[in-house]
């Protein structure tokens, strides 16, 4: 149903497209009758066009030109260029002219649904468009989410055997309906054979465990294979976690292909395969570029959203939300997430759209869900015993436990990422990601809690156990003689639980080391399960010695005075969860939304208070080793153009010590706005690869006009030698509202007004660089022009702002890469 | 007249996928009649009590039901102890839908197969204008059908190209 959709609306937008092109030529036909060009003007005043004598049209033109700008008056030849407006990749987004644009077409639409019921009728669905777009990304995501769950808990237990009843049933639903499951062994059924039992018929002995051994590494090996070689032959951006890139992306620059379809379909298959291999990774984080992809490609059904970069940028921030969600059936805290990590600009309309898309996928997802009892969040919590406050002391401990391990990581990882960016280790991808996958694999079959998967791992850690619960965990001696069925008195572990805790110790080794080398591979990884998993790990290994501690040491103050003799005083499942919300807040500095995702986990707000001095704790522990979290670190690892907009700048430069040119280079490439003629200007293109010219009245007098950027002029300098009549070389350009005067016999003008801005921001030379960077930030500014007395001296670029912010922390300039 | 083409061609291929998908799945729930799988369970898991082990007991009721009197049979215990052994009995209602499960593996093939017929029809569409100098280019070649499907294809090709170069060589993105 939501794939017919996709397909009808992907029918339908040649036509969109086509119509509203054919709207914005009617309205400037109807201007050009009104104006007679080329009539004799006052060639005295043509230097300085004083503002009085501007043309009524005027008015009606809005900041940077493009494609709406056709009320000019021109020849019947205008017509808006297929190609203006857009963006080559790799480059920022005009916040202004693309915010412009679309209030000039809002108000467009506004004024015209006066006229007929027509119009009326498509304002009114014009407005309705977002909702129905958040309706739509919230049915996909969640249909793909749950698509992923399902498949990825398949393809886990695929390694350890098949189900003889139905081969698409995992090994918990195999022996669902089986009559044959005992008490003491509530994981066998005859229905389910391990690989051992259809190989060689046995289950029992050593050459079975080696079978076993051997398949669930080739099982491993063949999906890692599989995962990697898709991703390297169909869609190479499909690697990673997609976080990083996306909350670039968000922040203005362009990225062609990142969010498209063959890099959803690549993504969605290949995570399901590196998830299934055991690989120490999650899918969180490629979840929510997977919803972003959804995103992406549903605006493409709706005209607001497909021509306009900065619109599309809002419905994006929704779709993360969304991807957060359904990654934990969390909707509030998708929504937070994407406020506090991932978006750059997030206005409050975003925000009521956002948390309808997440509620939608959320619900989506559990309607799918086949795994019953509508659970809506990833590890259910059933317990609600109360926390003492003496243990707020254990829990800080955690937190600074999770803010070390947050730092250590990051170090670590990015060191690893950086080797394989300039070593010889990225030339192979295929053969890394096999090798990392053989020692994980090696490495985690012994180990029962390596084995099983990570997100089954923390479910069995949170859990607290009850009187019939079977596992090693929860192998206690039950020496009392009431049983009150859900409320258990502290008990003394039994050998099971030291065994576990043995295990468990390993576990967290094996988990901190290989994680480090997992992340960042070619292949999609996320990172949210892994911290988790060893946020867990301490905190249950913490948590059952607390509790012993507390049932041998009875007589203890500490114990006395808050523990009631024969009660349940201290709750391990709740140590773990504490934990994994700390190792989850050091390595991503999450902070509100990390602490509302675990609320919800928990559907109560009696253990807010712990998770959040456990988050505040590890927060400030990993604050202080390194100032950024894990995306900030990788977005500068790769050099993208993110200007941060949670730091201050606090150094006291000038704008004049960061613009272009500096002191010895040539002076800055200016553009006439008379006297140049096409091929002057084509050679200034091919002899500089600015994004950009600033055009001035004059060479003397430098007086600012306006901008052009490079793309704009490319594409109308092609279009005009191909399409108008005796435009060639020395023709002249010209950006004012006339052409100027010329003697006879010269060959015909180009008129290049439509593609200036002509209200490009500027600054004066003494302004100060906090103020600068300020306008940067919250303006969404690629280039700011600098002028002294009013005359234009130099520009000051993104680029420049983030190479002197780098210089400023005494990081590297040179990292920064695009611009 | 191309976008009709267009159009035809991806309504076809859609409705191939989505009929060779109703036929798995016919396929499937077949060879599944013969089996007794039903969706929803009351499960009782009983811990030993006196002379008796434990056992795990599961049956096909509704939620009301689903309690250890109706769930547990035979009853291992006679009269007062039947009180104190279901009070230790914890019991649980489940269900799932198996269908979707089956679904699901389907669903993965469709959405393989779906891909490789999709990218020749809406690569046109969804990465316009990368190069300004392809701007141009592109609105010229109004061919027709065939030699659009092969030129988008070109196209992907290339961009797929670029994007390994960008990720696998020059490690300028997603390091």
């Amino acid at each position: 149903m939501v794939l017919w959709s996709i397909i009808l609306c992907a029918m339908d937008n040649r036509g969109f497209r086509q119509g509203s092109f054919s709207s914005f030529q009617n309205s400037s036909s109807d201007e050009d009758l009104m104006d007679i060009p080329g009539t004799a003007m006052d060639f005295s005043m043509r230097d300085d066009v004083p503002p009085l004598d501007r043309e009524v049209e005027e008015d009606k033109s809005y900041n940077g030109g493009g494609i709406g700008s056709s009320n000019r008056i021109m020849d019947f030849l205008e017509e808006p260029i297929p190609g203006v407006g857009t963006y080559d990749d790799f480059n920022t987004i005009d916040w202004v002219r693309e915010k412009s644009r679309d209030r000039d077409r809002h108000r467009e639409i506004t004024n015209k649904s006066k006229e007929s019921t027509w119009a009326l009728i498509h304002s009114v669905s014009d407005a309705f468009s977002g909702w129905l777009l958040m309706l739509l990304i919230g049915l996909l995501s969640g249909s793909l989410a749950g698509l992923i769950d399902i498949s990825a808990h398949w393809m886990t237990d695929l390694k350890e055997g098949i189900c003889t009843g139905g081969f698409w049933f995992n090994h918990e639903h195999c022996c669902w309906n089986s009559e044959h499951v005992t008490f003491e062994e509530r994981d066998k059924c005859p229905e389910w054979n391990s690989w051992s039992q259809l190989i060689i018929s046995t289950d029992e002995g050593a050459f079975a465990y080696i079978v076993n051994y051997f398949m669930y590494v080739l099982w491993a090996l063949l999906f890692a294979f599989l995962a990697v070689s898709l991703v390297k032959v169909f869609a190479p951006y499909a690697c990673g976690s997609g976080i990083p890139e996306i909350k670039t992306i968000l922040s203005g620059f362009i990225i062609r292909g990142y969010l498209g379809k063959w890099t959803l379909v690549i993504k969605t298959i290949t995570l399901v395969l590196a998830v299934s291999s055991g690989l120490s990774l999650g899918k969180e984080g490629p979840l929510v570029h997977v919803a972003c992809c959804c995103g992406n490609i549903l605006c493409h059904c709706f005209n607001k959203y497909r021509k306009n970069e900065a619109k599309r940028r809002e419905v994006l921030s929704a779709a993360a939300a969304a991807g957060v969600s359904v990654a934990f059936g969390a909707p509030i805290g998708g929504v937070l997430f994407s406020l506090e990590e991932v978006s750059y600009y997030f206005p409050l309309k975003t925000l009521w759209r956002s948390f309808f898309a997440a509620l939608v996928a959320a619900f989506t997802l559990r309607s799918i869900n086949p795994f019953g009892n509508s659970r809506l969040v990833l590890f259910y919590v059933e317990f609600h015993t109360p926390w003492h406050l003496f243990e707020l002391v254990p829990f800080i401990l955690l937190g600074i436990f999770g803010g070390l391990w947050g730092a250590l990581f990051i170090r670590t990882n990015i060191a690893w990422c950086r080797k394989r960016k300039t070593t010889q280790l990225g030339k192979y991808p295929v053969i890394e990601v096999l090798v990392v996958t053989a020692i994980t694999a090696v490495l985690a079959f012994p180990n029962e809690y390596t084995r099983m998967s990570t997100s089954e791992l923390i479910s069995e850690l949170f859990n607290d156990c009850g009187l019939l619960d079977s596992s090693k965990l929860c192998d206690y001696e039950n020496r009392f003689n009431t049983s009150k069925g859900g409320e258990l008195p502290d008990r003394p572990a039994g050998v099971g639980v030291y065994s576990a805790m043995w295990q468990l110790a390993l576990t967290l080794i094996l988990k901190i080391v290989i994680t480090i080398f997992t992340f960042g591979m070619k292949i999609p990884s996320g990172l949210f399960i892994p911290s988790m998993a060893v946020g867990a790990i301490a905190g249950r290994l913490l948590g059952v010695g607390m509790e012993q501690l507390a049932y041998y040491h009875q007589e203890w103050t500490v114990f006395n005075s808050w523990c009631s003799q024969g009660a349940d005083c201290i709750t391990p499942g709740l140590y773990a969860m504490v934990g994994a919300a700390a190792c989850l807040g050091g390595v991503t500095r999450m902070t509100v939304s990390l602490v509302v995702i675990m609320f919800e986990l928990t559907g109560g707000l009696e253990y807010i208070v712990p998770l959040m001095a456990a988050a505040m704790t590890s927060k400030w522990v990993a604050d202080a080793l390194g100032r950024e979290g894990i995306y900030d670190a990788h977005i500068r690892l790769n050099g993208y153009p993110f200007l941060e907009a949670k730091e201050e700048f606090a150094h006291k430069t000038l704008a004049m010590d960061v613009m272009k040119p500096r002191r010895n280079d040539p002076l800055l490439t200016v553009l006439t706005q008379d006297s140049m003629t096409v091929e002057d200007v084509e050679t200034i293109i091919s002899e500089t690869t600015y994004s950009g010219f600033p055009v001035v009245v004059s060479r003397e007098s430098q007086r600012l006009v306006g901008f052009v950027l490079r793309r704009d002029l490319i594409i109308s300098i092609e279009n005009a030698r191909k399409k108008q009549d005796g435009v060639v070389s020395t023709s002249i350009i010209y950006f004012t509202e006339h052409s100027p005067p010329l003697p006879p016999y010269t060959p015909p003008t180009l008129k290049l007004r439509n593609i200036l801005d002509l209200s490009p921001f500027t600054v004066t030379d003494l302004t100060p660089m906090e103020i600068v960077v300020d306008i940067f930030r919250k303006l969404g500014l690629r280039q700011c022009l600098v002028t002294h007395n009013g005359r234009l001296l130099g520009i000051i670029t993104k680029k420049d702002v983030l190479k002197h912010i780098a210089q400023m922390a005494n990081q590297d300039p040179d990292s920064i890469l695009f611009n | 007249m191309a976008t009709l083409w267009g159009g035809l061609l991806r309504l076809g291929s859609l409705l191939s996928l989505s009929c060779l998908a109703l036929f798995v799945l016919l396929l499937a729930q077949l060879s599944d009649a013969a089996k007794n799988f039903e969706d929803v369970r009351c499960k009782c898991i009983c811990p030993p009590y006196k002379e008796n082990s434990g056992h795990i007991y599961n049956k096909n009721i509704s939620q009301k039901d689903c309690d250890c009197l109706h769930v547990v049979e035979p009853m291992p215990v006679r009269g007062p102890d039947v009180e104190a052994y279901c009070l230790r009995c914890e019991c649980k209602y489940e269900e799932r839908s198996s269908v979707t499960i089956k679904v699901k593996d389907i669903s993965l093939v469709n959405l393989y197969l779906r891909s490789t017929s999709i990218h020749d029809h809406e690569q046109l569409d969804h990465q316009p204008f990368a190069n300004a100098h392809d701007v141009l280019a592109r609105s010229r070649s109004r061919a027709n059908v065939l030699n659009k499907v092969e030129y988008a294809q070109q196209r992907w090709k290339l961009q797929v190209q670029e994007q390994r170069k960008s990720v696998f060589d020059r490690h300028v993105v997603l390091s």
